[in-house]
């Protein structure tokens, strides 16, 4: 009896032990990640990084300066479409909808939430890129905004849902009509979540590589146009790496770091937003 | 105190009496409209994406039918397209990084909700969260550099000469190959697997442990025997949406998969994801057939997920319930 007590002591301690490990092992690959990134690229990031464009093959040297403008222009127009269906999106769901529409529209954005990053590009090469026989700054814009709605819509409505009702009632009893209540009284007492979703989901389309390929395909020069090819980071990232030159290498990990930084970073920043609370009146 | 409605409190003869362009005028309307347009937005564009992919693997659907999927041959040149070594690759990397991560994640998640203090517990998941927002070309970048240099060296060896035997085992360490893909895939979904698995096994009510505590069961045993068992649903659903992630990610496994059509039993060789060859050949596609192939492929994709994801949803949402009516009780 007391032997077995002892075994299933030590099992206890044993397999709890170990789900510390896994807690270890998981949270330590983070850690690896920026090791690493700093270890490779912090060596090769430097002013030209920032400044240069890429250096012709063959020659070492040069920096991503077309890609960071590139994925800043690419993140802008996604931004445009991405934010506001989801804002205005997430107001009609949690303020004016029915259950039945509420749910048809919920269904959707999960279900565009859940649609393999390729899989959308795809459908913004076959609808914006086939049409205009051209890859562009716009349709990569396009593409990411896509993924940006679900994001956006689905974490906005949750903050708005999070208003407390007491204020909606407060508000009418003064006499606001609906659309007044929400612009000056719910929106911004949700707006520190809704800051939290923007960000958050900026940061997600921030590091999207896959659709990037057939819409902003890639360009080695300074883009000329919304309407033309253009480079940018992750993509930029994903070619170097591939690619068979040491010194394309070495600019993959600059270009890594900073752009695991840029969305950690942001990350950080969201969180940090949120948990100095969202603005409930106290009762 | 608070009351459920929220009807506009001027209901009655007045709210009736009022006209379609009063009630314009002071906005509701057009904010109601508004909005409205933008959330129909979203559906529509769900609903064009569906028929895009639909609409755009019409030519190989009806030439090739089923046999799409049970044939081996990817032919731009005479134009038959076969998937079956790019959905073998797919299911057998995202087999691999599940094997691998389930354990992990689940354990991690296991530590997280019933053994650490609460801000150990919060701290660590944050870091979790910052490591589900690492890009997967990141991950890739990672793979290609430092795991596939690993692979090649030290782990193929040493599985070679320790598992040798299995034919899953053998065969030339090039470092890329299903085995590398697997890994870095798993890396990628474990925190997919912690975080709703931790908030699933959090969601399990106090009484459970405390009733299995009392009982004379050791700490493991009620979290192994009791409190496992009571979110088994959600954490099912933590293991589809890692899945449906792994089947869809492309970036991470092009990179390290080694983008060879071919179906071998061994985990060192190199192959394909539908993914992959997505992202390798929609540019190039030189026939329409070809182009259209890819598109079926994303279809697939698509199904897959979405199947997934649906499952994903409804066994969390329901195991999350039932976890707080119990607690209600």
């Amino acid at each position: 009896m007391n032997a077995r007590l002892r075994w299933r002591k030590f099992v206890s301690g044993f397999m709890l032990a170990m789900t510390g490990v896994c807690a270890l092992v998981s949270v330590s690959v983070l850690f690896l990640i920026l090791g690493y990134l700093v270890f490779h690229g912090g060596t090769s990031i430097s002013w030209n990084f920032f400044t240069k464009l890429p250096a012709p093959v063959g020659e070492t040297g040069g920096g991503m300066a077309n890609a960071i403008v590139g994925s800043g222009k690419l993140l802008l127009i996604a931004t445009l479409i991405g934010v506001p269906i989801g804002f205005f999106g997430a107001i009609y769901l949690a303020e004016f909808s029915g259950s039945t529409t509420a749910f048809i529209v919920r269904y959707a954005a999960d279900l565009l939430n859940g649609v393999p990053s390729i899989v959308i590009g795809i459908f913004a090469y076959s609808l914006v890129v086939l049409p205009f026989k051209q890859f562009s700054t716009l349709s990569g814009g396009f593409a990411l905004g896509l993924m940006m709605i679900p994001i956006t819509l689905r974490s906005t409505e949750e903050f708005l849902r999070a208003v407390p009702n007491a204020l909606r009632e407060a508000a009418m009893a003064l006499g606001a009509s609906k659309s007044k209540t929400i612009a000056t009284v719910i929106v911004p007492a949700a707006y520190r979540g809704i800051l939290t979703a923007i960000l958050l989901a900026f940061a997600r389309v921030a590091g999207e590589t896959a659709p990037l390929l057939f819409t902003a395909f890639g360009n080695r020069f300074w883009s000329q146009g919304w309407t033309q090819p253009t480079a940018a980071l992750p993509e930029m990232i994903y070619r170097y790496a591939i690619s068979p030159y040491d010194d394309w290498h070495r600019q993959a990990w600059a270009a890594g770091l900073v752009l695991l930084g840029l969305i950690l970073v942001i990350n950080i920043v969201a969180r940090a937003i949120l948990s100095r609370g969202i603005a409930v009146p106290r009762t | 105190m608070a009351t459920t409605t929220t009807t506009v409190p001027s209901a009655g003869p007045v709210a009736g009496s009022r006209s379609f362009l009063s009630r314009l005028r002071q906005g509701d309307e057009i904010a109601h409209i508004i909005t409205f347009l933008f959330a129909v937005s979203v559906v529509l564009v769900t609903l064009l994406l569906v028929f895009d992919l639909w609409q755009g693997s019409a030519l190989p659907r009806h030439k090739f039918g089923f046999n799409f999927f049970r044939t081996s041959v990817w032919d731009p040149i005479f134009d038959h397209f076969g998937a079956l070594p790019f959905i073998y690759g797919t299911l057998v990397t995202a087999a691999v990084s599940l094997v691998i991560a389930v354990p992990l994640g689940i354990g991690a998640a296991i530590f997280l909700a019933e053994l650490a203090p609460a801000r150990v517990s919060d701290t660590l998941e944050f870091f979790i969260d910052l490591l589900a927002a690492v890009p997967s070309v990141i991950y890739g970048l990672l793979g290609v550099f430092i795991v596939v240099p690993l692979m090649r060296q030290y782990i193929q060896p040493a599985l070679k000469h320790s598992l040798g035997f299995l034919p899953l085992f053998q065969g030339p360490a090039y470092g890329v190959g299903f085995l590398t893909a697997g890994i870095v895939l798993a890396i990628m979904v474990i925190p997919y697997i912690i975080s709703v698995s931790r908030e699933v096994l959090l969601s399990v009510p106090r009484d459970q442990r405390e009733a299995a505590l009392s009982l004379g069961a050791t700490r493991w045993e009620s979290t192994w025997k009791v409190v496992v068992p009571f979110a088994r649903g959600g954490i099912l659903g933590s293991i589809f949406l890692a899945l449906a992630r792994a089947l869809g990610e492309t970036m991470a496994v092009t990179m390290v998969i080694g983008n060879t059509p071919a179906i071998s039993a061994s985990l060192f060789s190199s192959g394909y994801s539908i993914a992959a060859v997505i992202a390798n050949e929609l540019t190039e596609a030189t026939s329409n057939l070809h182009y259209q192939s890819l598109i079926e492929l994303g279809l697939v994709l698509f199904l897959l997920t979405f199947v997934l994801n649906g499952l994903a949803r409804l066994l969390i949402v329901a195991t999350s319930q039932r976890g707080a009516g119990m607690g209600n009780a």
